[in-house]
């Protein structure tokens, strides 16, 4: 047998048989459509801030609240995982793409009940972002007081 | 029975595939093999309500029209044999549940149509029973559950994965004469060449069936120029090519017969990525279309090559690598 194939090269030999990936491509699908959801929430904002009489950062809650919404929509009817096949990075860097990881797991576990089924796994995908984006929110806090007695700022 | 070479067994008895029967989901019914295929369904749900019980209710459908086909009753088999992909065999068990008789439950992930149909000839070629059903299925959705992420997550997958049929494909194993003869099969062994890319199952079988093929090939004495067909289950676009390498690399060029269930079952516009895979797929492509092709003369000998990955998203968290295996079985058309 040829020694590509051999069981120490057959990794590497089996990624030179992948497609290329167009990763040019995937970057701009990527960011049209990440910087078309930023759009919509900037229209939002600018909707909120005129019609409700809110300040920028009043209208920020809104904005976030109707964008989870929309991609709670969006994945109920079984688009969002469409739109994301498509658009890679773009549907799942914002807001959007974590209310679609907390929608699409109480979906999958409804069948297995509201409280163990829905309740134990909706947070499945979500859950380590929250962990790892508190504890870091903590790390950083912590450092930046230190930072603040020393330095005096 | 006689066993050859190490690996290998050929039936001292005529043994037939009486009858099959398949029953499948809207993309593989919308599919270039739909018409091949007995039932299809429009929805992902097949009137159920859930995933789990539409799985079961394709597999139920499948052994139904097996039946309805041959013209038997259930007290007409003496035993079940069944695998699905998903824990405990849940779909196969169950459905089990309610066919009052003798029943083996079998896992080789997505080589247990091959692996069900090989012991299930055995069995009748020794007089243990006289007619057998073997069965196997999977779901789209529950094999996402159970091994990726929740259907509707945004997630994009490369290029390299594989989707899992959605369908069940049933085959009625007895020594009543049919147009199918089961010849003989290999029995595979477990091969691990260290991948460990579940988005890519396709070149991680491929020792496995290049193991497997070369081991019947020598084992039969045999070379792929005395088979019509030699198809693989679900090694996918990016498999099949290195598999065909792999085994032109030891003198065997199967180039001219080989085919690959995963690229016949979809056309490339569905969607699909690199193709289908899963427990259906060879079950389904092989009992409709294949056996199909068969009876109208177009194959006269085939060797179906069921490929599975035996790995959990457990281990694989854990930092295992994907082993897998493969089983060949031989069918032979029956003039007269």
């Amino acid at each position: 047998m040829d020694s590509k194939f051999k069981k120490e090269n057959y990794n590497k030999t089996a990624k030179s048989y992948y497609p290329k990936v167009p990763l040019f491509r995937n970057c701009l699908k990527a960011f049209l459509v990440g910087g078309f959801i930023c759009l919509i929430g900037e229209l939002l904002t600018k909707f909120y801030m005129q019609v409700f009489d809110m300040s920028q950062q009043e209208a920020g809650t809104p904005t976030v609240t109707t964008l989870i919404l929309l991609s709670a929509l969006l994945t109920g009817i079984g688009v969002y995982d469409r739109i994301a096949q498509f658009a890679g990075a773009g549907t799942a860097v914002p807001v959007t793409g974590f209310a679609n990881s907390i929608t699409s797991a109480a979906l999958e576990f409804k069948s297995e009940g509201y409280v163990l089924g829905i309740g134990g796994n909706m947070f499945k995908l979500a859950g380590s972002v929250i962990v790892f984006g508190v504890t870091s929110a903590y790390i950083v806090g912590i450092i930046r007081y230190v930072f603040n007695q020393l330095v005096g700022g | 029975m006689a066993k050859m070479g190490r690996q290998s067994w050929t039936l001292n008895n005529a043994v037939y595939i009486e009858e099959t029967g398949t029953s499948v989901g809207p993309k593989e019914g919308k599919g270039p093999l739909g018409s091949s295929f007995d039932k299809s369904y429009e929805n992902l749900y097949c009137g159920e309500d859930n995933w789990e019980m539409a799985e079961r209710k394709l597999l139920q459908d499948s052994i139904q029209v097996t039946l309805e086909k041959a013209g038997l009753k259930p007290q007409h088999i003496d035993m079940f044999i069944a695998g699905d992909l998903l824990n405990q065999n849940v779909s196969a068990n169950y459905t089990a549940r309610d066919m009052d008789m003798s029943y083996l439950g079998m896992f080789g992930a997505c080589s247990t149509s091959m692996e069900t149909l090989a012991i299930a000839s055995q069995l009748v070629d020794a007089g243990a029973a006289d007619r057998i059903l073997t069965a196997v299925s999977s779901h789209n959705a529950t094999a996402e559950r159970q091994f990726r992420f929740p259907t509707e997550y945004g997630n994009q997958k490369p290029e390299t994965a594989t989707s899992t049929a959605t369908g069940a494909g049933c085959a009625l194993v007895s020594r009543e004469k049919s147009k199918i003869r089961i010849e003989g099969a290999t029995i595979g062994k477990v091969v691990d060449f260290g991948a460990t890319n579940a988005f890519d199952l396709g070149s991680a079988m491929v020792p496995a069936a290049h193991d497997t093929i070369k081991r019947h090939l020598s084992d039969f004495g045999r070379t792929p120029a005395d088979y019509d067909l030699i198809v693989t289950g679900d090694l996918s676009s990016v498999g099949s090519p290195i598999l065909k390498d792999m085994l032109r690399s030891d003198g065997i060029n199967i180039d001219a017969v080989h085919k690959d269930c995963g690229n016949l079952l979809y056309t490339s516009d569905q969607g699909m990525l690199a193709g289908g895979s899963g427990t259906a797929c060879s079950a389904i492509v092989t009992y409709g279309h294949l056996l199909d092709e068969m009876k109208k003369g177009t194959y006269k000998r085939i060797l179906v090559t069921a490929t599975g990955a035996l790995m959990s998203p457990t281990v694989i968290r854990q930092k295992e690598s994907i082993p897998a295996i493969a089983h060949s079985v031989v069918l032979v058309r029956e003039e007269g």
